[in-house]
């Protein structure tokens, strides 16, 4: 299953947040939105979801998600989401008992997805009594029992500190490499992008605009984080970037 | 530098300025002034500066209640009370929270009737008494009645805040997982309401004991609230204080119930 947004304009009241987004997401890849803050990244993911309508322009899904997919389109939240009087096993059962599965089906899923996100241990554990990169594991583990067609992921990174992101960042790639799957990830974080984009695109501040597409050619396993070809991918993403960041960062909230 | 501040050592440690501004539990402090507030007074009314029309002697008083659960009338009076609390509180309380979640969830329901809330609430609905008394009969009903409306209020006006701020992002990850609406209301929006809605049934319950008492002292021969009455208008201040003493407990247990009750369902907040 593929999607295609097809002339997305998106406004809020007067003010124009997105224009003219056209892209496509291959099947298999994980494409990054990088963008200065308040460019309308994570709107541009919240209407490719379904959890808002674009003022103009429409998300398109071509093809029929594949069979046994509960959620086709699955999103991970920067602030993880987690329901904190539910224990972690209670989390991913969540989203799995509105749906046809029979008991035994499901606490096979729970036991599955949370040995492959590392949680088993934690299965009991309340929310509050787990770090910041755990909880986010969690909600990777909850995305992963309704085995999504594609992935939403929201800054999922950024509300973590640089040494759990980095061992997020190769969970992430290594689930990708067992079975690869279809992402959106909006970041700020330009070394996320580099690290786990296939195609990086990269947005103007507001209202939205694509300004470049890049391929990162090099296998997401072969990447690493001092990579001299990626840091020359960054760089250039920062150069394209950096004026955009300024006049974003000069620029009054609410005006 | 080190000569510029009076009284500053140049050479030191550095001096600790921090601490503080933190509550911490002290224990036993609480009994303790209570013992010496009623040692005082105690001391007071038996060596004759505080006069025995002002405050009765703490001994006396305690020496009342004894009699009173003794001779069986501390049944007699404390039973119906606790009946009536009961019960009207629950009327209220449930019908409150039921109300409370339907304008929390339906912008129709909150248009048409938070300003109906709005305008109940500040009546003091022991100006109602002698309305609910035509409408309900001098009996057991109007007392109910009285003690359902005014517990009724306040847990509307909390139960549909606290629906308001259970976290949005929590629904919009039910949503974004296809959960049905009752599932978002059950699983998501009621347990994250349920802190708010406790703690309005604090303040709801012990407004319930005030009215409680009200409604007592108008066509009840039984009730705490009966008793206080007679008691002061024959001006006998041991067993008033008997029976304030009686209304007191009733709430400090009604409070500690409910921290129990909020320690067992909501050990999931950090």
């Amino acid at each position: 299953m593929e999607l295609r947004l097809d002339g997305i304009r998106h406004a809020y009241g007067e003010t124009d947040v997105l224009d003219g987004i056209s892209l496509d997401i291959p099947s298999g890849r994980i494409v990054c939105v990088i963008g200065p803050s308040g460019c309308g990244k994570s709107t541009l993911l919240r209407l490719i979801g379904g959890l808002e309508r674009p003022t103009e322009g429409q998300v398109i899904q071509l093809g029929a998600p594949p069979a046994g997919s509960l959620n086709p389109l699955t999103y991970i939240f920067q602030d993880f989401a987690l329901l904190p009087w539910r224990t972690v096993a209670g989390n991913v059962s969540l989203v799995l008992e509105d749906h046809p599965v029979s008991r035994s089906e499901r606490e096979d899923t729970i036991a599955d997805v949370l040995i492959r996100t590392g949680l088993i241990e934690f299965r009991d554990a309340l929310p509050k009594n787990l770090s910041g990169g755990m909880k986010q594991r969690v909600a990777i583990a909850r995305a992963l029992a309704v085995r999504p067609a594609v992935w939403l992921m929201d800054e999922p990174l950024s509300a973590l500190d640089a040494q759990t992101r980095e061992l997020l960042m190769d969970d992430l790639v290594g689930l990708w490499s067992r079975e690869p799957f279809t992402a959106i990830y909006v970041t700020h974080n330009l070394a996320e992008a580099v690290r786990l984009g296939h195609r990086i695109v990269v947005l103007s501040r507001r209202p939205g605009r694509i300004r470049e597409v890049i391929e990162v050619r090099a296998p997401l396993e072969a990447r690493k984080t001092a990579d001299p070809n990626l840091e020359a991918h960054q760089r250039r993403l920062w150069s394209l970037i950096r004026e955009e960041a300024e006049a974003a960062d000069r620029e009054l909230v609410g005006g | 530098m080190a000569e510029a501040r009076i009284g500053q050592p140049a050479t030191g440690e550095v001096p600790f300025r921090g601490g503080g501004f933190r509550p911490r539990p002290v224990r036993y402090v609480g009994v303790t002034v209570f013992v010496i507030v009623l040692l005082v007074l105690e001391w007071g009314t038996r060596a004759g500066w505080i006069s025995n029309l002002t405050l009765p002697r703490p001994s006396d008083v305690a020496l009342t209640l004894w009699r009173l659960a003794e001779t069986g009338l501390l049944w007699d009076h404390l039973l119906p009370s606790l009946g009536r609390f009961a019960v009207g509180s629950a009327m209220g309380a449930t019908a409150g929270i039921a109300l409370g979640i339907i304008i929390g969830l339906f912008s129709l329901a909150r248009a048409g009737l938070v300003p109906v809330v709005a305008a109940i609430f500040p009546i003091p609905k022991i100006a109602l008494l002698p309305l609910f008394v035509i409408w309900f009969g001098i009996g057991e009903g109007s007392k109910y009645a009285l003690i359902a409306l005014g517990t009724f209020t306040p847990t509307v006006v909390a139960t549909y805040g606290a629906v308001d701020n259970v976290d949005r992002t929590l629904i919009r990850m039910g949503q974004s997982f296809g959960l049905s609406w009752a599932s978002i209301v059950r699983k998501i929006v009621l347990p994250g309401a349920l802190p708010g809605i406790l703690s309005g049934l604090r303040i709801s319950l012990a407004i319930a004991i005030i009215l409680l008492t009200a409604a007592e002292m108008i066509g009840a021969r039984y009730g705490i609230g009966a008793y206080v009455l007679e008691a002061g208008s024959l001006y006998d201040l041991e067993r008033l204080f008997a029976g304030v003493t009686i209304l007191s407990v009733l709430g400090v247990t009604v409070n500690w119930i409910l921290a129990k009750i909020e320690a067992r369902v909501l050990a999931w907040r950090a």
